[in-house]
């Protein structure tokens, strides 16, 4: 069965899309990662243009935090004050990027930006795993010790010190909205969540503690991603509401069964496996860049 | 271009096929008369493409048909890559002027064996005579001719340009007809089927008819909607992925 998408203008077949909806969204439950970065490149291979891709999986961006940040909120896990500070931030950083968007489309330079960012991207969460994963597997069979619970760095000699009971943190507001503004850039051009980016910042760099980072990443996503979605809908029409609502139902429907599998299977080899799908990917995107194409001309826009 | 309605129309086209049937021998050709099985190709959300009959009559036996599907004019932005640094990039482009967003040609036989050159550069007839004077301003003309030739050579892997050698039928010595695909890639517009009739290589006759390739329903409403009302659609986007999330998590509430 065919579904002409409005916006794209194009026909695909509906049970392709929903099941790559389920398919990531499986995927993002069983690893709690949000599947942007996965979505994307797939859509993209299956002949959406780039930039509908991007400013579409924006939207479905919205469903799937939502999704998630509820039950957060029910266990008490977000800190909002943290969120807020996040999100000004991303507001920012999505403001400037859909800007850089608009330009790089004019330039007829986006395609390529969205690729190699995704190469970048890819190779490099693909790595992390891949070593994440081994590194778990050899760490079972030895003792490891602890890490110190607060380290002091650079990080902590900036100016505009704010307090975040919930995260019982006393740091520069900086360090969050900073964090908020790269990942709100990233969110613009690659239609990206970017969970998978700010979650470690969150972490790493802010020094939060675990059980409200999810939560928190989840609340401000929510916002970021519907800033991105708006000014992309507004600025270049490439929102496509048909294609949205296709991945939305196949992704809320495969995250809730990623999420029942997640704890009954053995996490670090699946980790290992996402690596290895998602360096694919990278490779796959990488090698389309560097081959020489069929044929050196393309068709740009028409006005 | 007339604006009779389509019962109207096959009334005629039965008058002037009675005409052909009784008219006696020597008398004057029966002239061409042609018309489509729809003068609409609506695009609906289920549209994976369609196709277009196009039927007429008042041809000779040994007359070669040519029929034209021209979609609405617009500037097409072709973009040529080359390596930088290891990567293929786009370095290139140029923006040819007022060519065909569509053009599907059935023809009796191969273009070169009805007419020459000449003549099918004259009615554009051909996806080989699709010129930019104005690229000519800017360019060589044979660096004019490469770009077209690519714009060409993209549209029809696209599927929006074809040649189909052959495709046109004869039922009868005076009634042909001809089946042409519409891809679902096809642009919406006006647009317009020609039919040429060549005799000893040149037009004969030719006609016109009107054909309208629109998005009807949602699929009219939703992208008219996101290019008009652009903030509104956007809320609209919003909200409706918010209220998806949120009744998937009502749906299946997991504790």
């Amino acid at each position: 069965m065919q579904i002409y998408l409005p916006i794209a203008e194009l026909s695909v077949n509906v049970f392709l899309l929903l099941g790559l909806g389920g398919l990531i969204g499986f995927l993002s439950g069983l690893f709690g990662v949000g599947g942007g970065f996965l979505m994307t490149p797939m859509l993209i291979f299956i002949g959406i243009p780039p930039a509908i891709a991007v400013a579409t999986q924006a939207n479905q961006v919205i469903a799937s935090s939502i999704s998630g940040v509820l039950a957060h909120f029910r266990r008490g896990n977000v800190d909002i004050k943290m969120g807020l500070v996040l999100l000004a931030g991303g507001f920012v950083g999505s403001t400037v990027g859909v800007a850089l968007f608009t330009l790089l489309r004019g330039l007829g330079q986006i395609d390529l930006v969205i690729s190699l960012s995704y190469v970048i991207l890819l190779s490099t969460i693909g790595v992390m795993l891949l070593f994440e994963g081994t590194r778990a597997l050899l760490r079972r069979r030895r003792n490891v010790q602890r890490r110190k619970l607060h380290q002091h760095h650079w990080a902590h000699g900036l100016p505009l010190k704010m307090r975040f009971r919930k995260s019982r943190l006393y740091i520069s507001a900086l360090l969050p909205l900073g964090c908020g503004f790269v990942v709100g850039v990233l969110s613009a051009i690659m239609g990206v969540g970017g969970g998978f980016i700010i979650v470690p910042l969150m972490i790493y760099l802010l020094g939060m503690p675990t059980t409200v980072v999810i939560g928190t990443s989840l609340f401000q996503i929510i916002f970021v991603s519907a800033n991105v979605t708006f000014l992309q809908a507004t600025q270049n029409q490439t929102v496509d509401i048909a294609l949205a609502l296709m991945l939305i139902a196949g992704g809320v429907v495969g995250a809730q069964y990623g999420g029942r599998y997640a704890s009954r299977l053995p996490g670090d080899s699946l980790r290992i496996l996402l690596g290895a799908l998602i360096m694919g990917l990278g490779i796959k995107l990488l090698y389309d860049l560097v081959s020489t194409p069929d044929d050196l001309y393309s068709l740009g826009a028409t006005l | 271009m007339s604006r009779l309605g389509t019962p109207l129309r096959l009334l005629l086209l039965l008058c002037a096929l009675l005409l052909c049937a009784t008219a006696p021998l020597g008398q004057a050709r029966a002239q061409l008369t042609t018309d489509l099985s729809n003068h609409v190709v609506a695009i609906t959300t289920g549209f994976a493409g369609s196709s277009v009959l196009i039927f007429g009559t008042g041809a000779e036996p040994n007359d070669d048909i040519v029929i034209v599907v021209r979609g609405p004019e617009k500037n097409q932005v072709v973009l040529r890559k080359s390596n930088v640094a290891g990567i293929w990039m786009n370095t290139a482009r140029i923006t040819i002027e007022n060519v065909p967003s569509f053009y599907a040609l059935a023809s009796t036989r191969p273009l070169h064996e009805i007419a020459d050159e000449a003549v099918l550069q004259r009615h554009r007839i051909g996806v080989d005579q699709i010129r930019d004077p104005k690229l000519r301003l800017k360019a060589s003309e044979n660096l004019a001719r490469e770009w077209e030739e690519a714009f060409v050579r993209r549209k029809q892997a696209q599927g929006t340009y074809s040649e189909s050698y052959y495709l046109i039928q004869r039922r009868s010595a005076a009634l042909f007809r001809a089946e042409i695909p519409i891809p679902p890639n096809v642009p919406v517009g006006p647009y317009h089927v020609e039919t040429y009739v060549f005799r000893d290589g040149r037009i004969a006759e030719a006609q016109s008819q009107p054909l309208f390739i629109q998005k009807v329903d949602l699929e009219a409403e939703v992208y008219d909607f996101a290019h008009t009302q652009a903030g509104i659609y956007g809320l609209l986007a919003v909200v409706m992925a918010a209220l998806a999330g949120w009744l998937g998590h009502l749906i299946f509430k997991r504790d």
